[in-house]
């Protein structure tokens, strides 16, 4: 893993997320957005382990995932200002993002959705002779829906190569991980299915990685899907249209002192000895380069309503 | 023309367009070593291998998605449901995703699938084994549905699905698999968004689906033995509906009555009604008449069962109701 280009793109999601922020305080944003602040780690974790043809399906806390495998910022932000020059030209928004070019199937609406998706995906990869792995994203919430069920039967019994990836940021909404999910552990549920399952510590780029890279090079080789769990937390509520948050202030604190990034910054520094000044030089581009996403996104025009009656059918 | 059975028809043609694209498989329970809970699948598995005709686990939602993932990296699932009404526990993938992604993606990505379930009743197997939910599909903007009423539509059409580039739900009334009939021998399809006279007539218009297409024929044959020429239209395709060929032959016979094993209530047959009166109201000699369903769940007793499914009774009632009195020599 370049060092450097995991950090950079750390921090590309993490001032793309909060230029959605502001974007919808200023009431640019069409819809809603779910903020992935303090998940980044994952994503660049996770998409960094991806080759060429590989695929990844991501949730409704799509931004990151976008990011980290090469989609264009300014493209993206156009689309969740609903601007004609978005992925989907207006129509898909935060929760649709999708660039089939860079293997990315589509951020998704509906919880565990993507689950049955990613496994579809390796079966026709795997019909096409083709030897992709796919990395399906997925919150805890998810793993309580019938589809995670399916998708990860189907999976194992297929031997099909997926990389199940849970960001269990501990909250679906105003629901606990504690209260609401039996057992305690996602990663245990893999024993279910006969598959290797694993806890990742999720604020870690660099134990992402590893985790991932030892779950694909297993599926790649034929042996079937994993399922990693990382622990992680979301910084902000549920979405930016979510006002009230049960989550106890000690609790968001503690994993705040927990940044993903600073704690890469500071082993980048510590450990691998970086100049600061190398890194302030990525800190610079990285906000120019969302401040010139963010000009993008917003010179764009709204499309032509006569768009909205377009693309029902191929 | 070769004269085979609707359910062979259908294999025939998954066989010749397995053959023809190296990329469609047939994805479902038991479509494999089993060759389908009502043999339309059988013998695929020995010539196309376990690859291409994939058992899956009773899991309908996954078989669902998994038919939309690999659709989305360029192969063509052609999914079986061993019963329409199990299609409702993979509704979402259904819905929400193949009938959406073209258009969530502006066009970027397409969901080239067929998904085959067997529809109706007839074989007493009660209230969750039965339903025609065509109409509901019918309603979803992005899904194409598709419900053929003989072997030779059958497989022209099943053929037409497997070539398009949406998701098709192909809808095959289970009491129609054993129907033999004629089939073109060389490579016959049959474009989607076709309706087809399947007799012509000047005097009243019969819309039917499905099973009910042959019952339609029967009434009008019945009809003719008093001198009414019933004009019989089967859409063939449900979504996207040839409502020229309707209102064409409604313009001419001024009289419409409308045929459906679904339930009435905002109803296939709603629908035809509604673009018929929006069209061609003055037209209309007579209000129309819709035969459908009994608005209940299926019953299994034979009789109970009868006494709610559409019957040819139940099609010369309404013809009788529609036609002017001296016309009708029933009367």
């Amino acid at each position: 893993m370049d060092q450097l280009d995991a950090y950079r793109k750390m921090l590309l999601i993490r001032f793309f997320e909060e230029e959605i922020y502001k974007l919808n305080k200023l009431g640019l944003l069409q819809g809603t957005a779910h903020l992935y602040i303090g998940m980044e780690a994952i994503a660049v974790g996770a998409c960094t382990t991806m080759l060429n043809g590989d695929y990844l399906t991501s949730t409704h806390r799509g931004h990151g995932h976008g990011i980290a495998c090469g989609l264009d910022t300014g493209r993206m932000m156009a689309e969740i200002l609903g601007r004609v020059d978005g992925y989907c030209g207006g129509k898909g928004g935060s929760m649709h993002i999708a660039d089939i070019s860079h293997g990315m199937l589509g951020a998704d609406g509906i919880v565990g959705g993507g689950i049955p998706i990613a496994v579809g995906a390796a079966v026709g990869s795997r019909l096409k002779a083709e030897s992709s792995v796919v990395l399906c994203f997925f919150g805890e919430g998810a793993t309580n829906q019938g589809s995670f069920h399916e998708g990860l039967n189907f999976a194992a019994v297929q031997k099909l190569p997926v990389v199940f990836i849970c960001e269990n940021n501990l909250w679906a909404l105003s629901a606990s991980f504690k209260e609401f999910t039996a057992g305690g552990s996602v990663a245990a549920r893999a024993a279910g299915y006969g598959i290797p399952g694993a806890r990742v510590d999720g604020n870690n780029v660099t134990a992402v990685f590893e985790a991932v890279a030892v779950a694909a090079r297993r599926a790649r080789q034929g042996l079937g899907p994993s399922l990693l769990e990382c622990e992680t937390y979301r910084w902000e509520g549920h979405s930016i249209f979510t006002r009230q948050d049960n989550r106890p202030d000690e609790e968001i604190l503690h994993w705040k002192n927990r940044d993903p990034i600073q704690q890469y910054r500071n082993k980048l520094v510590e450990t691998h000895a970086y100049p600061i000044q190398t890194l302030l030089e990525v800190e610079a581009q990285v906000g120019t380069q969302i401040s010139n996403a963010a000009e993008y996104a917003k010179n764009s025009p709204m499309p032509d309503p006569g768009s909205a009656l377009e693309h029902v059918f191929a | 023309m070769t004269e085979t059975s609707y359910a062979q028809a259908l294999n025939d043609a998954i066989r010749e367009e397995m053959r023809r694209h190296p990329l469609v498989f047939v994805l479902g329970e038991d479509v494999a070593r089993m060759g389908g809970l009502f043999k339309v699948t059988q013998n695929l598995l020995e010539e196309f291998g376990s690859g291409r005709v994939i058992d899956t686990p009773i899991s309908e939602a996954a078989i669902a998605g998994a038919g939309v993932g690999a659709a989305l990296v360029g192969a063509r699932p052609v999914i079986e449901f061993q019963f329409s009404d199990f299609m409702t526990i993979a509704i979402d993938q259904i819905v929400n995703h193949a009938a959406k992604l073209c258009y969530m993606t502006n066009g970027m990505v397409s969901v080239p699938m067929v998904i085959r379930a067997p529809v109706g009743s007839g074989i007493s197997l009660g209230a969750q084994h039965s339903q025609s939910l065509e109409s509901w599909f019918v309603h979803i903007p992005g899904l194409k549905v598709v419900m053929p009423s003989t072997a030779a539509d059958a497989k022209g059409l099943l053929k037409s699905a497997i070539r398009d580039e949406n998701p098709v739900l192909f809808f095959e009334h289970r009491l129609l698999y054993a129907q033999r009939g004629n089939v073109p021998d060389g490579e016959h399809l049959v474009p989607i968004g076709v309706a087809d006279i399947k007799r012509a007539g000047s005097d009243i218009t019969i819309i039917a689906t499905g099973r009910t297409v042959s019952l339609a024929l029967n009434a009008a044959q019945q009809l003719a033995q008093s001198g009414v020429e019933a004009e019989v239209i089967d859409p063939r395709t449900l979504q996207p509906l040839d409502t020229d060929l309707i209102c064409r032959s409604v313009r001419k016979t001024n009289r419409l009555v409308v045929v459906s094993d679904a339930w009435s209530i905002c109803g296939f047959s709603a629908e035809v009604m509604a673009r018929v009166v929006e069209l061609c109201f003055w037209d209309l000699d007579a209000p129309i008449q819709r035969v459908c369903g009994k608005n209940v769940p299926m019953p299994v007793a034979t009789c109970l069962q009868n006494a709610v499914m559409v019957s040819v009774d139940d099609i010369l009632n309404a013809c009788q109701i529609v036609l002017p009195p001296k016309l009708f020599g029933l009367n």
